[in-house]
C-alpha cells in the first residue's frame, strides 16, 4: 500500500473535529494522539532532567564547591531522579509506545477506555507539575534523593510533601493505564488473534500492566504514611515518634523493586518487535520470550530485599533474597539468546532502529550482569550505595530502557508521523550517543568498586579521575541525544514522505496506512497465523 | 588467591573475581557473535531466510547453563558474606555513633575518638547506633559495610591485617554534608594501641553545663561551631547578647539575640533568618527537643563567649 493511495483517507493527524489546534490535543481519546501527548511531555520533562543530570556530572568534575553548595547539589540530584523515575521511565515505553501500538497491534480501533486513557493523562500532568513546583516553591527543592528514606524525609524542612504528592498522584495515572491495557489485550483483540498469536510487545505491555495495577497502590500508600508522618506526626517510621524506618524501606522496595521491570518489560518488548524485521525471519523462541515476561513479572515480586542486605535484616533473608535475585537474572538472559538467534541466518538490514537495538542489547547485558554482582551477598556488601550501582541502574535503565524507546522511536516514526527522518544523521547520533554513554557511566563501575559512594557532593582525590572522564562522557551523550532530537524533529516536518511500510514488517501496524487513519482499520482484520509471518520474496 | 587489609578482603573478592570472570566472558562472547551474525547475514548476501521459529534443546541449553552460572555465583557470594556475621567470642567491643554528620567510636573504658583507633590482628566488633537518620558505615579497604539505623542494634566485625589509615565513609544518604561524614580507620601495633587506649587525659572534659550535651546529641554542632567559624549556620560563640541582621518576611531588621530569640530560633528557624544563610536549611525542632531541653540549650548558649 502507497501513501498515495491514502489520499481519500483521513489519518489521525488531519483529524480535527474542533477549531482551535489544542482542543484537538488536549481533548482527543484517541489512543494515538495520547501517545503523542505523553510523548512530547516526556520528552520536555527528559531535557529538563538531563540538564539536572549535567549539572551534576559539571559539579563533580573537582572535588569541593564546583559550581553548586552542597545543599543544592543534593536538591539537584533528588529532583532529577524524581523526575526520570516517576515522570519519565515508569510510564515511558507503555504510555507513548503502548497506547499509540498495543490497539493497533491486537488489531483494534482504541483501548478498552478512551476517556479514561485521556484522563490518566490529565492526572499524569497535575503529577509532574506539581513535582516541579516543589524544585521551586519556598522551602526549597527536596533534598532527600528519590527514595525518601525516613526519618531523613520525616525531618528535612524542605518541600519533601510536595514531592511526595507528585509520586503519589503520578502513580494513579500508572494504575489506571495498567488496567485500561490489560482490559484492552483481554477484550480487545481481533477475531483469530488467540493469546499465542498477539505479537510480543502486547505481551509485555500486558506483564508490566499487571505489575502496575498489583504494586503501585503499596508505593501509594507507603508515601501517603510519611505525609501523615509529616504532618500528624504519627510515628509510622520515624523512630522520634516511635517508628520503624526499615518498614519503610520493605514497602518502599516492595513497589520499587517490580517498578523496574515495569521500566524494562516494554523496552524488552519493543526490540522483540525490532529483531524480526529487520532480519526478515520469525522471533525465535516466541513462547520462551512471552513467558519469561510473564516470569519476571511474578519472580520479581519477591526480590526486594536485595536493595537491603545492608540495613541489618536477618541472615536468612538476605540468603533467600539473594538467592532469588539470581533466579530472575535467568529469563532475561533466555530472551538476549532468543534476539540473537532471530538475527542468526536472517537477511539483516542495519537501520537505525536495529543499531539502537543491538547497542540496547549490548548496554542491558552489561548492567544485567553487573546485576548479578549486586545480587551476590559479599560483593554487594562492597558495592552498595556505590558509584557501581549508579552506573549498574543507569546501564540498564538508559541503556536497556532509553536505548530501546530511541529504538522504538526511530522504528515507528514513520508510521507515527508518516514522513522519514535521515537515516545517515540517525546512524551518526547513535554512534555519538552510544560512545558518551560508555564514557559517561562506564568509569562509575571503577570508582565505585574502589569505595566511591554515590550521593557524595564531594569526594577524595583518589576518584578525581573517573568523576572528570565521566564528566566528558555526559557533554558527548548530550550531544548525541541532540542531533538525534534535531533529526527527528527535521524529519517530522520536512522529511520525505514514509512509504506504509518502510522496513518490510509484517506485523499489523505495517499493514495500515502512515500514519494510521483515525480507526487504524477500516475493517478489523481476521487472524489466521502465528505472528512474524514472512513471505518468500516472489510471494509477497 | 587475594589478600587485603582485612579476614573478609579473601573471600568477597574471590566472589568479584568469579562474577567478573564469567560476566566478561559472555559479554565479549555474545557481543563478537552478533558483530559476526550482522556482517555474515548483511541482507545484500542473504536473500531469502530460512524461516525457522526455535528449537527446544537450545531453549533447555541456555535456561539450564545460566542456572546452573548463577547459583556459582550466589555460592561465591554466600561463602564471602556467611561469616561476616558470625562474630568470634574474642572481640574487642567499640561502639560506633553516627550522627549528621559525624562518627564518634566511643570504648569499653569510656574513651571516646572521632577516628577509630584499633590494634593489627585483633577481631573487631562495631556495635552501630544511629542519632538521628540513617548512615551507613563503609571501610572499602576491608570490604565491610553495614546500616546504621536509628532504633535498630546493627553490627559489624572485622579483623584488620596491616598497620595504616583507611578511609571510613558514610554510605547512606543523611542530609547536606552526607560526604563530609568520614573518619579514619587508624591500625595501630598492639603495644601503640594500648598505649593509646590507657591515656584517658583528652577525655577529662572541662565541666559542661547540661544545655551542652542536648546541644550535642542533636548534631547542632554540624551547623554551627564553637570557634566562631562559619560552617552552614552562624557559630555559637559570642552569640547571645550580639546583634545581628535577620531577614523576617523579606524585610531586614536588626535584632538582639536574646533569650526569646534564641529559643524562636530553634523552633521556629524560617521565621527570622540570619542574613547571609538560607532559610530551609534548619528543621524546626519543635516537638523534637522538649521545651524543657530547649531552655537548656539556651543556657547552654550564653556560656559560649
Ligand atoms: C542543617 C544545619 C543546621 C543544624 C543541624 C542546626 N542549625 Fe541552627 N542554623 C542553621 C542555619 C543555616 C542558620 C541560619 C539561618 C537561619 O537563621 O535560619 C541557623 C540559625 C540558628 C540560630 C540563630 C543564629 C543567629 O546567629 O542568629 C540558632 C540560635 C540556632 N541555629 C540554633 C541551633 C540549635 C540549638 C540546633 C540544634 C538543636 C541547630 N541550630 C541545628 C543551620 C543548622
Ligand atoms: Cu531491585
Ligand atoms: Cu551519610
Amino acid at each position: 500500500m502507497e501513501s498515495t493511495q491514502a489520499t481519500n483517507h483521513v489519518s489521525y493527524l488531519q483529524h480535527k473535529p474542533h477549531k482551535i489546534g489544542i482542543l484537538n490535543w488536549i481533548l482527543s481519546t484517541d489512543h494515538k494522539r495520547i501517545g503523542l501527548l505523553y510523548l512530547y511531555s516526556i520528552m520536555v520533562f527528559f531535557i529538563v532532567a538531563a540538564f539536572l543530570g549535567l549539572l551534576m556530572r559539571i559539579e563533580k568534575f573537582a572535588p569541593g564547591e564546583t559550581i553548586m553548595d552542597a545543599q543544592t547539589y543534593n536538591g539537584v540530584f533528588t529532583v532529577h531522579g524524581i523526575i526520570m523515575i516517576f515522570i519519565i521511565v515508569i510510564p515511558g515505553l507503555a504510555a507513548v509506545f503502548g497506547n499509540f501500538f498495543l490497539p493497533i497491534l491486537i488489531g483494534a480501533k482504541d483501548v478498552a477506555f478512551p476517556k479514561l486513557n485521556l484522563f490518566s493523562w490529565y492526572i499524569y500532568i497535575a503529577g509532574a507539575i506539581l513535582a516541579l513546583i516543589s524544585q521551586f516553591a519556598s522551602g526549597g527543592a527536596p533534598d532527600t534523593g528519590w527514595t525518601f528514606y525516613v526519618p531523613y524525609s520525616a525531618d528535612s524542612s524542605t518541600n519533601v510533601i510536595w514531592a511526595l504528592t507528585a509520586a503519589f498522584i503520578l502513580g494513579f495515572s500508572s494504575i489506571l493505564t495498567g488496567l485500561n491495557f490489560i482490559v484492552t489485550i483481554h477484550r480487545l483483540r481481533a477475531p483469530g488473534m488467540s493469546w499465542f498469536r498477539m505479537p510480543l510487545f502486547p505481551w509485555s505491555i500486558y506483564a508490566t500492566s499487571w505489575i502496575q495495577v498489583l504494586a503501585t497502590p503499596i508505593v501509594g500508600i507507603t508515601l501517603l504514611m510519611v505525609i501523615a508522618e509529616r504532618t500528624l506526626n504519627i510515628g509510622f517510621f520515624d523512630p522520634a515518634l516511635g517508628g520503624d524506618p526499615i518498614l519503610f524501606q520493605h514497602l518502599f522496595w516492595i513497589y520499587s523493586h517490580p517498578a523496574v521491570y515495569i521500566m524494562i518489560l516494554p523496552a524488552m518488548g519493543v526490540v522483540t518487535e525490532i529483531f524480526p524485521t529487520f532480519s526478515q525471519k520469525p522471533i525465535f523462541g516466541y513462547s520462551a520470550i512471552a513467558l519469561s515476561s510473564v516470569a519476571i513479572a511474578a519472580v520479581g515480586y519477591f526480590v526486594w530485599g536485595h536493595h537491603m542486605f545492608t540495613t541489618g535484616i536477618s541472615y536468612w533473608s538476605r540468603w533467600f533474597f539473594s538467592f532469588l535475585t539470581f533466579i530472575v537474572a535467568v529469563p532475561s538472559a533466555i530472551k538476549v539468546f532468543n534476539w540473537i538467534s532471530t538475527m542468526y541466518g536472517g537477511s539483516i538490514d542495519l537501520k537505525p532502529p536495529l543499531l539502537w537495538a543491538i547497542g540496547f542489547i549490548f548496554l542491558f547485558m552489561i548492567g544485567g550482569l553487573t546485576g548479578l554482582v549486586l545480587g551476590a551477598l559479599a560483593t554487594n556488601v562492597h558495592v552498595h550505595d556505590t558509584t557501581f550501582v549508579v552506573a549498574h541502574f543507569h546501564y540498564i535503565i538508559f541503556g536497556g530502557m532509553g536505548f530501546a524507546f530511541f529504538a522504538g522511536l526511530h522504528y515507528w516514526f514513520p508510521k507515527m508521523f508518516g514522513k522519514m527522518y535521515n537515516i545517515k544523521l540517525a546512524n551518526i547520533s547513535f554512534i555519538i550517543t552510544f560512545i558518551g554513554f560508555n564514557v559517561l557511566y562506564f568509569p562509575l563501575f571503577i570508582i565505585g568498586l574502589q569505595g566511591m559512594p554515590r550521593r557524595y557532593f564531594d569526594y577524595f582525590p583518589e576518584y578525581q579521575y573517573g568523576h572528570v572522564i565521566s564528566t566528558i562522557g555526559a557533554f558527548i551523550l548530550i550531544i548525541g541525544i541532540f542531533i538525534m532530537l534535531f533529526n527527528f524533529f527535521r524529519g517530522a516536518r520536512k522529511g520525505e514522505i514514509a512509504p506504509a511500510n518502510p522496513w518490510k514488517g509484517v506485523t499489523l501496524d505495517w499493514q495500515i496506512e502512515s500514519p494510521p487513519t483515525l480507526l487504524n482499520f477500516d475493517e478489523i482484520p481476521v487472524i489466521t497465523e502465528k505472528p512474524y509471518t514472512f513471505k518468500k520474496e516472489e510471494e509477497a | 588467591m587475594f589478600s587485603g587489609a582485612s579476614n573478609f578482603v579473601e573471600g568477597v573478592d574471590t566472589a568479584f573475581a568469579f562474577i567478573f570472570g564469567v560476566s566478561a566472558f559472555f559479554i565479549i562472547a555474545i557481543t563478537a557473535f552478533m558483530i559476526y551474525t550482522v556482517i555474515r547475514f548483511k541482507r545484500s548476501k542473504v536473500k531469502n531466510p530460512k524461516q525457522f521459529r526455535g528449537s527446544v534443546t537450545l531453549e533447555l541449553i541456555w535456561t539450564i547453563i545460566p542456572t546452573i552460572l548463577v547459583l556459582m555465583m550466589f555460592y561465591y557470594g554466600y561463602m564471602g558474606f556467611a561469616p561476616m556475621r558470625n562474630v568470634p567470642d574474642d572481640v574487642m567491643e567499640v561502639e560506633a555513633i553516627g550522627r549528621m554528620w559525624e562518627w564518634e567510636f566511643v570504648y569499653e573504658n569510656g574513651k571516646s575518638s572521632k577516628d577509630l583507633v584499633i590494634p593489627v590482628n585483633r577481631p573487631v566488633k562495631l556495635n552501630l547506633k544511629a542519632e538521628d537518620v540513617n548512615h551507613s558505615l563503609f571501610i572499602p579497604a576491608f570490604r565491610v559495610k553495614e546500616d546504621v539505623v536509628p532504633g535498630y542494634d546493627n553490627y559489624m566485625w572485622f579483623t584488620p591485617y596491616y598497620i595504616g589509615d583507611y578511609e571510613i565513609l558514610c554510605t547512606e544518604y543523611c542530609g547536606m554534608l552526607h560526604s563530609a561524614m568520614t573518619a579514619d580507620a587508624k591500625v595501630l601495633d598492639s603495644a601503640e594501641f594500648e598505649q593509646w587506649y590507657a591515656d584517658l587525659s583528652q577525655q577529662k572534659e572541662e565541666e559542661k553545663p547540661e544545655g551542652f550535651e542536648i546541644t550535642k546529641s542533636n548534631g547542632c554542632f554540624a551547623c554551627h561551631s564553637r570557634d566562631g567559624s562559619k560552617l552552614v549556620g552562624p557559630s555559637f560563640k559570642g552569640l547571645y547578647g550580639s546583634e545581628n541582621v535577620v531577614i523576617t518576611d523579606g524585610e531586614e531588621r536588626t535584632i538582639t539575640a536574646d533569650e526569646d530569640y534564641l529559643k524562636t530560633s530553634i523552633i521556629n528557624p524560617n521565621q527570622d533568618v540570619v542574613k547571609g544563610y538560607n532559610p530551609g536549611l534548619m528543621q524546626s525542632y519543635e516537638g523534637v527537643i522538649s521545651d524543657e531541653d530547649i531552655d537548656k540549650i539556651v543556657e547552654y548558649l550564653k556560656t559560649e563567649k
